[in-house]
């Protein structure tokens, strides 16, 4: 604390000759000195040895307990296990091994800091020290020395004057990373349309996504939604080992009164009133699920499109631009709802070769 | 004197090998500028060194396949699900690794810690004026950190595989797939062919803890040298100008302070991830591409583009009847941010040009005596922050209980005139400030202490201005715009680049509006004495300073 009278200029040397004699004359002196015309104001701990040692005492607690935490922290790892559940106010249930070590850890790196914030506050020395900034800007005669050196290596390595070296040298450099760029080419197969594609074909079976179980038309009743996949999406995904198929075959089933349709993107494309369309949204691709059966309007979760699924699932509002195409069913000689062709156009988001 | 001293033989034997002495005696008592918002980008470097600590840890169990497999981890919700690797993988840090959890929640607690300090210390490096010469190429170092810091957090927050950044990663793929030409090529080059692929969530994760750390890392490296050799921007105050530094050094005060504080960073990140559960996947369950969370936000950095993305109205064209050209989402999500990160990274060099100031600044500018700049500020967070509001437009019609169609158009309005409004609110406050800051030099402080004099009038006691805020008040100079050129030279030739300059200097001089001219120091100092007047008054009736209450209450 009253050690730093700040004799700094013994302990520096500004002009790194260690020519120490000479430093005190020399203004441009780069290490710093005590800023003058700035009011310094004893803090309690300059002027009180008590409060000194007090402060002191503070820090070494905060170091003490901190040393205390990460013992703890190792017995509640051991001792608690993970499965352990608390109930916190506020907080509400969670992992107590989670809590436990957190807050041990937490207050053990904490307390270090906060120690040695306090310390560097209460007891180092606050005297404010000025130091003088080099300016950036360079002299002119260092940059011209500097280019100089330049031009010198340039023409001493020749090649300026030997311009078949040096635009050979170019070539083979420019040309070198192509191997790099050339090999990512491998990254993914070229595009052929399968953006285009879906699991949907004639008479597929309309089967439920959780249970895989085919659906009669009495299972729907008006107002539900039901999601839905063609029956054999599990066999194309254990065959491909993808999500691939499934992220485009899937579909939702609706049923509303047939008065209430006001139109659908193919004639008698419904069966009795149940309507099918992807669940893949037109805009960004997302699933979409939320169905206000009074409106029949399906709302997107992600950017809010909305879709009027009685009226050819057109995009109404939000970002979407584009209807979600209409899957045509009709009921197999059992009374499964099939579908009756696959999509007549491309499903969910668009795509440059689209169209 | 330390000459005389003996050097550590331990010591001698690293020196005389590596050559420690000259950087350890140029640097040690470096000095440092004292200031709480100094410490925002600490707050940043220090998230960065926390995420690359606690990451390692999530390396050592975390598997980055897509392959799929059937959870049979102690999580019982999820028993006997399928999912990928990824997602049961993460799921073991958190139930079955003990600390597991604690690791991961600091992980993603200091992911948006990061971002976040960075903007702030963007923010505050904006309004003060920092990045002005010589420290343009720190404010481009920056802002790249912050572009690279958004495709971390997002790389990193994919790859658990969970349905709500599964749902994230969809989106990403529909907008790869939006961009012009090349976009369908590009989806399949990134996941492999079609969305989701197996591809994605490997090349993800080698993108996420080596490619970008790395260049974050080096970008790190280079911003903190150059703050190290310019030399740290300060406040104005007594005794600081442009050419010192005032503060204090960097061994002791700075050593136990800044290394304070990264604990006190990494304390209360683990303390948060103790108490508040971030990113509960096991709610969320694993990726499927045909379901859905409701109320699907990204995480808060991506939430601008989200918002923009909703924003959009469903502009979309089938070019020349073949190309389908889907601007609904390519310019909110492409072009866009684009445009922002642009604008905001040639910030510098438009406002060098436009003010034609090619001098050195180390002391900051206070927001107020730059009202332009500090109204562009606030016109471009007002953009941003009715995007990121946008991002939730299904929370708010939710709470407030409208429709999503009348938030969507309120925002929509709201995009296009809040920022401008909000730049003339900013400015004529600054301006007002500005006002205030010259009545206390011309006029003193105003104490609202009314004096009733003996012979009945009344006087209001103004007191100087101390020494320290003096010093703040007068740091600034009078701001003059580029004069407007002359049409021809004085023989009547026509200069060269007339208009150039002379649509330069206009903006110069909108630009300057509103910098109200700085009094001389005899109007300073006639002011200071000024206040002293109405106490002189007062002495001259043989009232005593201090005492004025019990006579005007007499």
């Amino acid at each position: 604390m009253s050690e730093n009278k700040l004799d700094l200029n013994n302990i520096f040397d500004p002009d790194e000759n260690n020519q120490s004699s000479s430093e005190l004359a020399k203004p441009e002196s780069k290490a710093p000195t005590v800023a003058k015309g700035i009011n310094h104001y004893p803090r309690r701990t300059d002027i009180d040895p008590k409060a000194a040692k007090r402060a002191e005492r503070q820090v070494a607690t905060m170091f003490g307990l901190s040393a205390l935490f990460t013992i703890l922290f190792i017995v509640a790892y051991v001792a608690i296990p993970s499965s352990a559940r608390i109930s916190l106010p506020v907080f509400g249930v969670t992992s107590t091994s989670n809590l436990i070590l957190g807050l041990t850890f937490g207050l053990a790196i904490l307390l270090i800091g906060i120690g040695a914030i306090h310390w560097a506050k209460k007891l180092m020395s606050d005297v404010e020290l000025v130091q003088e900034r080099k300016v950036m800007q360079p002299k002119l005669e260092e940059q011209q020395a500097a280019l100089d050196l330049a031009r010198v290596g340039g023409q001493e390595s020749g090649i300026g004057e030997r311009k078949l070296i040096r635009r050979t040298l170019l070539g083979a450099l420019s040309l070198f990373p192509l191997p790099f760029v050339v090999m990512l080419r491998d990254l993914g197969p070229a595009p052929k349309g399968e953006l285009k594609e879906t699991a949907w074909t004639r008479g597929l079976a309309v089967v439920t996504d959780v249970a895989y179980e085919k659906i009669r038309p009495e299972d729907i009743p008006v107002g539900n939604l039901v999601s839905a996949h063609p029956e054999n999406i599990m066999e194309i995904q254990e065959e491909e080992h993808t999500l691939n198929a499934r992220g485009k075959s899937a579909i939702i089933l609706v049923r509303m009164r047939p008065e209430e349709i006001k139109s659908q993107q193919g004639e008698g494309w419904d069966y009795q009133g149940i309507l099918a369309f992807s669940k893949i949204c037109t805009h960004a691709g997302c699933p979409i699920a939320l169905y206000e059966q009074r409106t029949h309007h399906l709302l997107c979760p992600c950017h809010q499109s909305i879709f009027d699924l009685s009226d050819s699932a057109k995009a109404i509002f939000g970002p979407a631009r584009r209807r979600l195409p209409q899957l045509p069913i009709e009921v197999d000689s059992e009374g499964y709802l099939v579908a009756r062709a696959g999509f007549q156009e491309p499903i969910g988001p668009s795509f440059w070769e689209r169209s | 004197m330390s000459e005389t001293k003996k050097v550590p033989a331990a010591y001698d034997y690293v020196d005389s090998r590596v050559g420690i002495s000259g950087a350890l005696k140029r640097n040690l008592r470096k000095v440092f500028p004292d200031h709480w918002s100094f410490m925002l980008g600490e707050i940043a470097l220090y998230s960065f060194i926390i995420l690359l600590l606690t990451g390692v840890f999530l390396t050592l169990w975390y598997v980055p396949s897509a392959t799929e497999v059937t959870y049979n981890g102690s999580y019982v919700p999820l028993k006997g699900v399928h999912m990928s690797e990824a997602f049961a993988s993460t799921l073991q840090i958190s139930f079955d690794v003990r600390g597991g959890l604690l690791i991961r929640q600091m992980h993603h607690w200091a992911a948006l810690f990061f971002v976040a300090s960075i903007v702030i210390h963007l923010l505050r490096v904006f309004f003060t004026g920092a990045f002005r010469k010589p420290r343009e190429f720190n404010w481009l170092l920056g802002v790249g950190l912050l572009t690279l810091a958004l495709f971390e957090g997002f790389a990193g927050y994919s790859i658990v595989d969970d349905l709500l950044s599964g749902i994230g990663l969809k989106i990403a793929s529909s907008i790869l797939q939006a961009i012009p030409v090349v976009g369908t090529w590009a989806l399949y080059f990134l996941f492999d062919g079609q969305f989701p692929g197996v591809a994605v969530i490997p090349r993800l994760f080698i993108i996420h803890v080596l490619l970008l750390p790395g260049i974050i890392l080096a970008l790190i490296t280079a911003h903190l040298l150059l703050v190290w050799t310019q030399k740290h921007t300060q406040y104005p105050g007594p005794g600081r100008t442009e050419n010192n530094v005032v503060g204090y050094p960097l061994l002791p005060v700075y050593v136990a302070k800044a290394g304070g504080f990264f604990f006190v960073v990494f304390g209360i990140t683990a303390l948060i991830s103790a108490l508040v559960t971030i990113n509960p996947i096991w709610m969320y369950g694993p990726f499927t591409p045909d379901q859905v969370t409701a109320g699907s936000q990204p995480d808060w950095y991506i939430g601008f583009l989200d918002g923009s993305t909703r924003l959009m109205p469903n502009w979309e064209w089938v070019l020349f009847g073949t190309y389908t050209f889907s601007f609904n989402i390519f310019f909110p999500a492409v072009v866009l941010p684009g445009i922002m990160f642009t604008l905001l990274a040639l910030y510098p060099f438009i406002e060098a040009w436009i003010t034609g100031d090619k001098r050195e600044h180390n002391i900051l500018d206070r927001p107020r005596n730059n009202p332009t700049r500090t109204g562009l500020g606030v016109t471009a967070i007002t953009f941003y922050v009715i995007l990121w509001i946008a991002g939730g437009n299904d929370l708010i019609a939710n709470l407030l209980n409208l429709s999503i169609n009348q938030v969507t158009w309120f925002l929509r309005i709201a995009l296009l005139t809040a920022p401008a409004i909000a730049f003339i609110i900013t400015r004529r406050i600054c301006i007002g400030l500005q006002r205030k800051d010259l009545d206390k030099l011309l006029h003193g402080k105003e104490t609202g202490r009314i004096l009733r004099l003996p012979d009945g009038g009344f006087v209001e006691v103004h007191e100087p201005v101390s020494e320290e805020e003096l010093a703040v008040l007068t740091a600034r100079e009078t701001y003059t715009p580029l004069a407007l050129p002359p049409k021809t030279d004085a023989s009547g030739v026509p200069t060269p680049g007339y208009r150039k300059k002379l649509i330069q200097a206009k903006i110069s001089q909108w630009y300057s509006k509103g910098s109200l001219p700085i009094p001389t120091k005899d109007e300073i100092a006639a002011g200071q004495h000024h206040a002293h007047e109405a106490l002189e008054q007062a002495e001259a009736f043989g009232i005593e300073p201090g005492k004025e209450e019990e006579i005007s209450h007499a």
